[in-house]
């Protein structure tokens, strides 16, 4: 009787929950993390712009993050429903790649132009951000203006980190600390690690702790400024210029070998890097947009640090070391 | 006292809820198993390994110390005061902190305990310059006893409020003194509870992830938890987080066993089932005692939730609430949380059957023992089998008949399910047990089973630890995130994964706002918990 009570449960629990999926002639499924599609992000406003063009049905999938999207695909393999995976980072592209999921876009995506001129045949940039501290100009007067000024200065003035264990900034400033001290990086680490008031799982964690005023630095993006300058009107918190160069987070989207509308797919490719979705992404995923909007960006993104370098290493180069160097980092940050 | 066919029955009862849960967690793991990764690394057992498995250990050891320790306290001056203005509301307090999403709760935390917070600001006011540093092990410990405390005070105050109402006329009668009844009344009944919440606390700090990292300031505060979820969310390495979850739940199954061990008296006394009221205590300092140990735990409670509030309230609640958003996520939230806490209590109230049908054997076998130990030790070690690999392994075992988004729903609220059951466990089994012992040879005696029986005996008696049974579940549930985050569909959004979604695009006080409204559900859900808490306290 207990299973028969389950199964009701379970069945019950089922359909009330999942809405009912529509029917249409043609439908491009399109596996993104969730920030992309929730109410704020640039979602809702992308598929009504592609569904105007395409006579299609635009289906968006999200989870967690970018490397919760790799990690499914995985999970689906071949069978996979997705005809576009959008949101994966150029670190993860390696392995991306090695899964055999993906296939060549085939297309011109010279309209996708990035800091440290990225390309690649399988994978188009849609947009891009610059990792940064980000500091509270009411908390902080002088700035550190190099990542060695971040790693030398006063303890007594706290960052919060991110963990390159679970999250794609934390990968980011490990491999920004590598690509500027190279060899030395553990005994970087070990100094900044005296200034690190904690190492949070996700990017949400460490932000949420900067906003609440309980530390006035944060790892974040340099675009981050942007969001409190166009929605709360206010230039307190601000992104450091370092003079070493800032690394780099571009995003990017490729299809799925097993695609079920490929033509569809790559309509969407190009849809991507066109003034109508890039139009979108600086406002709500807070990104710098990968190809030419429009219109001029809003006035707030003109006042953002400017890197005049870039670091980026290559996707193999990460996918080989990534463990070594976390466990470099494990045990630089774990000495008492 | 039961007859064959009850006991049969009882035996049957447990038997599926043991196959139910084998069978559930047993296919994720195969699952995963039968996973070509290819590329398995071989760190195990790696010093990295025995590093975080020390702290973890550590941690959760002095975490469940500090949380029963403090509890004790609490609990004893709740029950000796049943009757003060505002006692149900410490109460309903004391269920609020489990059904917080855990970031929630720490940014409460670091709110009055941080470097900012008001500790701080008070200190400094002093004139004291050193601020104190809640990051590290103290912060860590903070925030597990402030989850914690609550929950082992709630179900030592059950098992004291459990205690025959003649016990305490006797006392007085008898004149004895605070201490004598702590010695031959209190400790007793407390003592067998306390290795059965002391495990609980344990599992939960032992698998705690989020707080140890916030809180831990860094990677040398490290669970074994944060290793599973790497190696099988950044690594993807499956047989990785197996070995390492089979690693988790070893160790902790002999700390628990050597928990278990502490001998815990059986003691449930005829009643006639008056309503209790307590004679003693009466004195000054035992009132100055009790109300200093009340005060400062539910300032304790009260001050990271004021900063919750305090923070929710500047969002736009309104249009928050408004919001088609909001709406499906509280929908999809609290049906979820109602198939997992009625589920939790449908198959406690079947392990509790099956334990009590081999408890009644004159001379149960070999088998007989092993099936109620396993019956047991299932129920509670299954909060040890963390959500990630039970979602990734059902994840690869039903993808191939169709859209998994379809099946997350029943697949979120089966985890959540498995992960209230050891709360269910410890306020429902010694609720059950206690009234059989009372009631099972009357009923026998005047032929009554089945659905009158259900009815007329249980029901009135058993109808508040259901309620808070269901409560607590329903409140854990609601609280969840990480079940959810591994199927993470559009359509399955629960209010967690909202307030989590709003704060990773930059929408704090929107974040805010919704972590107040899910404490207000949450703390509703508790006076559905404690309803009927009152008339039982009328002397």
């Amino acid at each position: 009787m207990r299973s028969t009570i389950l199964s009701i449960l379970a069945a019950a629990a089922a359909f009330s929950l999942s809405a009912p999926a529509e029917a249409q002639e043609k439908t491009l499924t399109v596996y993104t993390y969730e920030s992309f599609i929730s109410d704020w992000g640039p979602g809702p406003k992308m598929k009504e712009a592609f569904e105007k063009t395409c006579a299609c049905k635009l289906n968006f999938v999200g989870v967690a993050d970018g490397v919760a999207l790799l990690t499914r695909l995985k999970l689906e393999g071949k069978g996979t429903d997705a005809d576009i995976a959008l949101g994966l980072d150029t670190n993860l592209i390696s392995e991306a790649k090695a899964t055999g999921l993906f296939e060549p876009h085939g297309l011109d995506a010279a309209a996708a132009k990035v800091p440290g001129n990225y390309s690649d045949d399988t994978f188009i940039p849609y947009d891009y951000g610059h990792f940064a501290v980000v500091y509270d100009t009411q908390a902080i007067k002088n700035p550190p203006k190099s990542l060695k000024e971040l790693v030398d200065g006063d303890p007594a003035q706290k960052i919060a980190i991110e963990d390159p264990r679970t999250s794609t900034p934390g990968l980011g400033l490990l491999l920004w600390v590598k690509s500027v001290y190279g060899d030395q990086a553990p005994e970087a680490w070990a100094k900044l690690r005296k200034r690190v008031l904690t190492v949070t799982p996700g990017w949400s964690e460490a932000y949420g702790l900067f906003t609440k005023g309980e530390v006035p630095m944060v790892f974040s993006y340099t675009t981050s400024p942007a969001y409190h300058m166009v929605e709360e009107k206010t230039e307190r918190y601000q992104a450091a210029s370092f003079s070493e160069g800032h690394y780099i987070q571009i995003e990017v989207a490729g299809m799925l070998k097993g695609a079920k509308e490929k033509d569809l797919a790559k309509q969407f490719l190009k849809f991507m890097v066109s003034p109508a979705f890039q139009d979108v992404i600086p406002t709500t995923n807070w990104m710098m947009p990968a190809a030419t909007t429009s219109q001029p960006l809003p006035d707030a993104f003109n006042n953002l640090v400017q890197p005049t370098k870039t670091f980026l290493m290559g996707s193999d180069q990460v996918a080989k070391n990534r463990q070594a160097w976390i466990d470099e980092w494990l045990t630089a940050m774990s000495i008492n | 006292m039961l007859t064959r066919a009850e006991r049969r029955r009882g035996i049957g009862w447990g038997l599926l809820s043991l196959a139910g849960i084998a069978f559930f967690v047993g296919i994720a793991v195969a699952a995963l198993l039968s996973w070509d990764a290819g590329n398995t690394q071989s760190r195990l057992f790696a010093a990295y390994t025995w590093r975080i498995l020390r702290f973890t250990l550590l941690q959760a050891v002095l975490s469940t110390l500090l949380s029963v320790v403090f509890a004790l306290p609490v609990a004893l001056a709740l029950a000796r005061r049943p009757r003060f203005p505002g006692r149900v509301w410490v109460i309903r307090l004391m269920a609020l902190p489990m059904g917080l999403p855990v970031l929630i709760g720490a940014l409460g935390l670091i709110g009055i305990w941080g470097r900012q917070g008001v500790m701080n600001s008070l200190l400094l006011k002093l004139g004291l310059e050193q601020p104190i540093s809640v990051y590290g092990l103290s912060g860590i410990l903070l925030a597990h006893v402030f989850f914690n405390l609550p929950l082992a005070a709630r179900l030592l105050l059950a098992a004291l409020e459990r205690l025959p109402a003649e016990y305490w006329l006797l006392s007085s009668s008898l004149g004895m003194k605070p201490f004598s009844v702590f010695r031959f009344i209190e400790w007793p009944a407390a003592r067998r509870v306390i290795p059965g919440i002391a495990g609980l606390v344990f599992m939960l700090c032992a698998t705690s992830f989020t707080l140890v990292l916030v809180l831990g300031g860094g990677p040398a505060a490290t669970t074994l938890e944060v290793a599973i979820y790497q190696s099988l969310r950044f690594d993807f390495d499956p047989p990785r987080a197996i070995a390492l979850s089979l690693l988790q739940i070893g160790v902790t199954a002999l700390i628990l066993i050597a928990i278990s061990l502490f001998p815990a008296p059986d003691d449930a006394g005829i009643t006639a089932g008056r309503a209790t009221r307590r004679f003693d205590g009466r004195t000054l300092p035992a009132w100055l005692w009790d109300v200093l140990a009340i005060l400062l735990a539910t300032i304790f409670l009260i001050l990271p939730l004021a900063s919750i509030v305090g923070a929710g309230v500047q969002a736009n609640l309104w249009s928050l609430v408004n919001s088609p958003a909001f709406l499906r996520a509280t929908w999809t939230s609290l049906t979820i949380a109602l198939s997992a806490g009625l589920l939790a209590v449908l198959t406690s109230l079947a392990i509790i059957a099956g334990r009590g049908a081999i408890s009644d054997m004159k001379t149960p076998g070999g088998t007989a023992k092993a099936f109620s130990v396993s019956l047991g030790g299932m129920s509670s070690l299954v909060l040890l089998v963390p959500p990630v690999v039970l979602g990734t392994g059902w994840f690869l075992m039903l993808r191939p008949f169709g859209d998994v988004a379809r099946f997350a729903p029943a697949l979120v609220a089966i985890i959540n399910m498995l992960m209230a059951l050891p709360f269910v466990m410890r306020v429902l089994a010694p609720a059950v047990e206690t009234h059989r012992k009372r009631t099972g040879r009357l009923s026998a005696s005047l032929g009554l089973s089945g659905f009158s029986r259900a009815w007329r005996i249980d029901l009135p008696v058993l109808a508040r630890p259901l309620l808070t049974a269901l409560s607590f579940a329903m409140a854990l549930s609601l609280g969840d995130l990480g079940a959810v985050a591994l199927f993470g569909s559009s359509d399955l959004t629960t209010l967690p994964w909202l307030v989590y979604s709003r704060l990773s695009s930059y929408r704090t006080n929107d974040a805010d706002g919704l972590a107040l409204i899910l404490g207000i559900i949450c703390l509703a859900l508790t006076m559905i918990g404690t309803a009927g808490r009152r008339e039982t306290n009328h002397g």
